[in-house]
Parts: C-alpha cells; sequence; structure tokens
C-alpha cells in the first residue's frame, strides 16, 4: 500500500536547510512518498542527494525527485519579477516536490507537461500483462 | 549570507585563474553518461594517453580523477586546464542493481558503498570548478532531476557550463530534446567513443572558459 504525506510549506518555512532534509528524509525512510508544497532550494537539493547517500545501507536505497515547476514561459517579465520578489521574502511555495523511497518509487517520468510516478508494484503488474 | 559571501569570494577566485588562463575544468553528470570515456578521449588528443577505466557497469568511476596541465590550442589560441572527471551523480544506490550486472554480493556491496561516497566527493567538488562541462546521454530521458538539479547548482555558484550530449553514434540520440530541455545553454552533440563533432566541444571550452 502506497503512503503519501503532504507537507505544507509552512511547515517548512522556518527550518534551516539541513533539518529541512532531515524532516524530508526522516518521512522518507519511514517507505512514505512526500509531497511537499513549493520547492527546496537549489543548495538544499544538493543537500538533499548528499544526505541521502550518507544514509544509504542494506535497506534504504535511496530516493527517487521530481519538482513540477509551474510555467513561467509565457509570464510577462512584470511577472517574473514579481515571483521571484515573493521567492525572496516567502521562500518558494510554488510548485510541488515528490520525494519517495527508492525501494518504491522505481521512476519519476517527467516532461514540461506531466509527471508520472512509477511505482515497483505497478512495473510488476504491467510486467504480467 | 554566508552563501552569498562564498559565491563571491569563488567568483573573485575564479575571475583570477581566468586571467591566468590556466582552469579547472570539471566532468559532471549521471552515471554511465560516458563522462571518463570524454575525459580519456580529451587526454588522448591532447596528452597521448588515457585517463580512467571505462565500462558498462554504472559507478565505475567512484573517486575524483585529475590530469593536470592538458593544453588545447585551436586558431592560434590556447586554453590550458586541469581536468576533474568526477563520479556520476545519483539519489539512489543499491547493491543488488550490480549483482545483476554479475558481481557478487560482497563486491556488490563494496562498489556500492565506494559510489556513495564517490556522489558525495562530486558534491563536495562543485564549488572547486571554474568551469564545468555536464555530461548527459543523448538517448536518455534530459527531464531527470539529477540533471536539473545539478545544472541549477551550477548556475546558483555562477559557475560557467557547457552541456555536452553523448552518444550521438545511436539512434535513439536525441539532442534536440537536450537543447529544449536547457534553452539557456549552448548544447553541444557529440561521441566520445568514436570522436565525432568534438572540434565543436573544444571550441565550447574557449566560449566557457573565457
Amino acid at each position: 500500500m502506497l503512503t503519501l504525506q503532504f507537507i505544507p510549506y509552512t511547515e517548512i518555512e522556518n527550518l534551516g536547510s539541513a533539518r529541512r532534509v532531515k524532516k524530508i528524509l526522516d518521512v522518507v525512510k519511514q517507505d512514505k512518498i512526500v509531497l511537499l508544497e513549493g520547492r527546496l532550494k537549489k543548495e538544499e537539493e544538493t543537500d538533499l542527494i548528499e544526505i541521502t547517500m550518507e544514509e544509504i545501507n542494506n535497506k534504504f536505497k535511496g530516493i527517487e525527485l521530481a519538482v513540477i515547476d509551474p510555467q513561467t514561459k509565457n509570464v510577462p517579465f512584470m511577472g517574473k519579477i514579481k515571483r521571484s520578489f515573493i521567492n525572496m521574502l516567502l521562500g518558494d511555495r510554488q510548485g510541488l516536490t515528490i520525494i519517495g523511497p527508492a525501494s518504491i518509487v522505481k521512476d519519476i517520468k517527467k516532461d514540461p507537461h506531466k509527471i508520472e510516478l512509477l511505482t515497483k508494484e505497478s512495473i510488476k503488474k504491467k510486467g504480467k500483462k | 549570507m554566508a552563501n552569498i559571501f562564498k559565491r563571491i569570494i569563488n567568483k573573485i577566485l575564479r575571475n583570477l585563474f581566468k586571467r591566468k588562463k590556466h582552469i579547472k575544468l570539471g566532468l559532471y553528470g549521471p552515471p554511465n553518461v560516458g563522462k571518463t570515456t570524454l575525459a580519456n578521449k580529451i587526454c588522448e588528443d591532447w596528452l597521448g594517453e588515457e585517463m580512467g577505466k571505462v565500462s558498462n557497469i554504472p559507478h565505475e568511476t567512484r573517486e575524483i580523477q585529475i590530469k593536470e596541465q592538458i593544453n588545447i590550442k585551436s586558431n592560434g589560441r590556447e586554453l590550458s586546464f586541469n581536468l576533474v572527471d568526477t563520479p556520476g551523480i545519483a539519489t539512489k544506490i543499491d547493491y543488488e542493481d550490480f549483482m545483476k550486472v554479475g558481481l557478487k554480493e560482497s563486491e556488490a556491496k563494496k562498489r556500492a558503498k565506494e559510489a556513495t561516497k564517490g556522489v558525495i566527493d562530486a558534491i563536495k567538488w562543485l564549488d572547486d570548478m571554474d568551469a564545468v562541462v555536464v555530461v548527459l546521454d543523448a538517448t536518455k530521458d534530459p527531464y531527470s532531476q539529477v540533471n536539473i538539479t545539478i545544472i541549477g547548482n551550477l548556475q546558483a555558484r555562477d559557475i560557467p557550463v557547457v552541456i555536452v550530449g553523448n552518444k550521438i553514434d545511436l539512434k535513439k540520440a536525441q539532442i534536440k530534446r537536450i537543447q529544449a530541455a536547457f534553452p539557456q545553454y549552448e548544447v553541444i552533440g557529440i561521441s566520445a567513443k568514436y570522436g565525432n563533432n568534438l572540434n565543436d566541444f573544444y571550441e565550447s571550452l574557449f566560449k566557457v572558459a573565457s
């Protein structure tokens, strides 16, 4: 059975980078898929990969990660400035970050228009058909 | 605040290096995209020797490899750099995957442990680079979060980047897909294995280092 846990941005906004990453990894290590409102800072994404590597063992195999960002291609220049300003003040709340344990999430396929989360179970079923 | 300060210092240091025309050039990317094959090709072309071992098993390179004093020449210009080949960056490493390609359990576990350390080292070295070649497999989906995270981090650190789509000798290669995924960067399609389009690649190194 898949368990999804939604983490609103308000739950991490006052945490430092290390504690944000730890909070997410703690949930993922309970075999839950995290749906995080917004996205981590770019440096935090690499911290997440680095700490994940430190924690890998025979049981915990790592994570699958994807960020869905709202399209900014057709947003006018002033709109982009406004977004950057809001992000600077309140953190990057736009979009959604999906982080799952690699033992459950086989792959997250992403292109600009859609996202597909493939679990190990769904791949086995596909193979049986 | 500390990060901003660190970035400013890095930028100043990088500019100092640029004036000397001797830079630290990193090869980054996911596992098994051909970073070491490209490193070997560069070394063969300009030093007449190879740099590291390659294989079809992911995470063959598990330690940072450095080749010093590579001088490339083109149209009367000269560029001197230290080439840093890094372990492939991944978000997951399962020792059982290595067993599926024929390694014994003990070897697979050892390789997995070394591979995790390699990823950590590669990330730690990011800050030391003056310019980076991000190597992607042109036959694979470019939208993976590892690619986006590596390139996003280099952008945040203000490190110049050139993206290489490797394996264009294969039928499934789609350079246009990489260009669509990262439109703000120059994307060069090459085959490191067969040496295709390497002149364009060397030309891009002059641009990224200037």
